[in-house]
């Protein structure tokens, strides 16, 4: 992106371009999308904006077409992207799985609105959680992002194609309506300023190269087609050179490494912010734009003397244990507020264990949780 | 013979495990051993050529030949090929496809990449039916023929590939089958060597489903049956309509000079690299409406 002196003024922008601005910024060159509320932002920024840097945009039939499209384009070597909501993210988990499978980077944003079905377009939801982590059929790792503002929507979309090239594998961008169609004054950053991260190529002669054979850190390099190493890319479970096998000790492996190079490298993927937790009893777990909310009624609990502190998940698959962990060392209560009926809760659950009290304020009902509705459940609990 | 297998032999895959999966009698390898030759004949390098399909017989194609070979989900393969030709156009994209793939799970893919004219060679091998998954009705079963899933006749009626893709607005249409094989070979040579989306449909069969199913006999039955019922187009132009009830024609079917996708999305950067507004000027404007031809 070019950001010259004059240009670098903060801005005021939504979500959804600041979100295109943050794919131009980590170098993507090809977008493939279907239109569709309350997304469609991105796909009008990136008309305008990637032809320009010599980039492709297309609106293609459909979503599955969309992102087809788009595994297509990386596998000929360019940052590719696609973004939707509800009903399109439902049609594209079939290609989320390919690229899973044939380990092929690409970037899904998915500006969540209320489901299921057609739903509350144009209104806010965090309803497919779940969707992200368990849309596509058969046992698959995911990374998805979750941002809380317009700025980190600039942020998580370059850090989404970092993770997204750094691991060979589809990285979700679950944005909500909130978060997309908010307006925020914002400075973005100064092009040179980013980490950008480039995808792994071989360094070994074509006739040396096995596409998808094991390496230390888990990720095999990765060939472009048309540069000289041949190989073949399927979405049936393949040995290391690609092709498709039914024998155990090759299925066995690739499964193995398949989620090894991501669950061995947590610490690189997921991230998540900490607001009063220092003395905190209480604790908030919160995500995207109902973080905000919770943000304010940390606020509030505090002014009426109630120790509570806010856990904001950055990184929302895979679940951020660890974060949770250390809450646990200290709190008793935990208050899940979401824009769903309890599919983040469930995996709060899960961690703790029985170790807290896990409460929670599950709405889906179109729009935002206030700092009332998320502190209520407290209203029954002694502190 | 001889010169033929070695030339196969050069670009077949080394490494991978035959035997293929495909029954004896199938069109399949006759298909292939023709992408081969054409490849080979315009002399095009194997790191170029990207070979794209998507499930079902066609589909495991790609697998077998040395080139960047790409097999994708089932209906999609068009998709993924769009993607590879607008990021890298210097590749060479030929897509592989089946009936059910192209025209059923598919179809809504193959009219828009005929109406974008992506630069793409896509060559759907017809066999009337879906074979890997057991002989089930596919879009181009003939009405009242039988497959697994019409086991008291097929209540529909079928697409004609060529026609469907013409009128979404391929820039070649062309039909074979797999007895014409030197047909097949100069067909395949002309939808490489066009530039736009060129549509190869060849007429193939399964002896082991709809061959069965339908009492066609065995493979070299159902080619019988081709070289008599296929009719050269050149021939066809001269034939009355009543002398051509019952058979279908071979070769070019439609040619049309347009310009590719990839040519026109080339002045949208260009005039985005511009970095000033874009304006139409009136006149233009009914000009482009009055183009927009609507019968």
């Amino acid at each position: 992106m070019s950001l010259s002196s004059e240009e670098a003024r903060p801005r005021l922008i939504q979500g959804n371009e600041a979100c295109a601005e943050g794919a131009v910024a980590a170098g993507c060159r090809f977008y493939a999308g279907y239109p569709i509320t309350p997304s469609s932002e991105i796909a009008e920024v990136l008309s305008y904006r990637l032809p320009a840097v010599g980039g492709t945009f297309i609106q293609m039939e459909d979503e599955i077409a969309s992102l087809g499209a788009v595994i297509g384009a990386s596998l000929a070597g360019v940052k590719a992207m696609t973004a939707t909501s509800g009903p399109g993210f439902s049609l594209m988990q079939e290609h989320i799985g390919f690229a899973c499978m044939a380990e092929v980077p690409c970037v899904i944003v998915n500006v969540m609105r209320g489901g299921p079905s057609t739903g509350l377009p144009t209104h806010p939801s965090q309803g497919d959680v779940q969707q992200a982590r368990w849309g596509t059929h058969g046992d698959h790792p995911i990374i998805a992002l979750t941002p809380w503002s317009v700025r980190e929507c600039f942020q998580l979309t370059v850090r989404a194609f970092n993770l997204s090239e750094k691991y060979r594998t589809p990285v979700i961008l679950l944005m909500d309506e909130v978060v997309g169609h908010m307006r925020e004054n914002v400075l973005l950053p100064e092009a040179g300023s980013l980490e950008v991260l480039e995808r792994v190529k071989p360094n070994v002669p074509p006739e040396w190269y096995i596409p998808y054979e094991d390496t230390p850190f888990g990720v095999p390099p990765m060939a472009s087609f048309g540069e000289g190493y041949r190989y073949h890319v399927t979405g049936l479970t393949h040995d290391v050179r690609g092709f498709p096998t039914l024998r155990e000790d090759e299925i066995e492996p690739f499964m193995d490494r398949l989620f090894r190079k991501i669950w061995t490298h947590l610490e690189d993927i997921q991230s998540w912010e900490t607001h009063a937790m220092e003395d905190a009893e209480i604790c908030i777990v919160a995500y995207g734009s109902v973080a905000r909310a919770a943000k304010r009624a940390v606020v509030e609990a505090r002014a009426q003397g109630k120790k509570v502190g806010l856990l904001r998940l950055v990184t929302i698959w895979p679940f951020c244990r660890r974060a949770l962990e250390s809450v646990l060392e200290r709190c008793t209560v935990i208050i899940v507020p979401e824009m769903n009926l309890g599919q983040i809760s469930r995996e709060v659950k899960r961690v703790v264990q029985g170790r807290a009290r896990v409460l929670t304020v599950s709405k889906a009902l179109g729009r935002l949780l206030t700092p009332r509705e998320i502190l209520e459940p407290l209203g029954e609990v002694r502190t | 013979m001889n010169g033929e297998r070695r030339l196969i032999y050069q670009y077949l895959r080394h490494d991978k495990k035959f035997p293929h999966v495909w029954c004896p009698g199938c069109g399949n390898g006759i298909v292939l051993g023709s992408l081969i030759r054409t490849v080979h004949k315009l002399g095009l390098s194997k790191d170029e050529v990207v070979l794209v399909s998507g499930i079902g017989c066609a589909g495991r194609l790609p697998v077998y030949v040395d080139f960047n070979t790409l097999h994708t989900t089932h209906g999609r393969a068009l998709t993924f090929a769009t993607g590879i030709k607008l990021a890298k156009p210097e590749l060479k994209v030929i897509v592989i496809m089946g009936d059910g793939d192209a025209t059923a799970i598919g179809g809504n893919h193959l009219i828009h990449a005929a109406r974008r004219n992506v630069d793409l060679t896509a060559i759907i091998v017809n066999n009337n039916i879906y074979g890997m998954t057991g002989g089930q009705s596919s879009p181009t079963t003939p009405h009242g023929l039988r497959a697994s899933t019409s086991p008291y006749g097929h209540a529909e009626h079928a697409f004609d590939i060529s026609r469907l893709v013409e009128a979404a607005g391929a820039s070649l249409v062309a039909r074979g089958t797999i007895y014409h094989v030197n047909l097949l070979d100069k067909l395949l040579e002309k939808a490489t060597q066009k530039v736009g989306f060129a549509v190869v449909e060849v007429i193939s069969h399964c002896p082991t489903h709809f061959g069965k199913l339908n009492l066609l006999g065995g493979p070299v039955d159902s080619m019988r049956w081709m070289s008599e019922h296929a009719v050269p187009v050149e021939r066809a132009r001269k034939m009355k309509a009543e002398e051509l009830q019952g058979k279908f024609r071979i070769g070019v079917l439609v040619e049309r000079e347009m310009p590719d996708y990839q040519s026109e999305y080339e002045r949208v950067r260009h005039r985005a690299m511009e970095g000033v507004p874009y304006r139409i000027d009136p006149q233009e404007i009914s000009k482009m409406l009055e183009s927009h031809q609507i019968y």
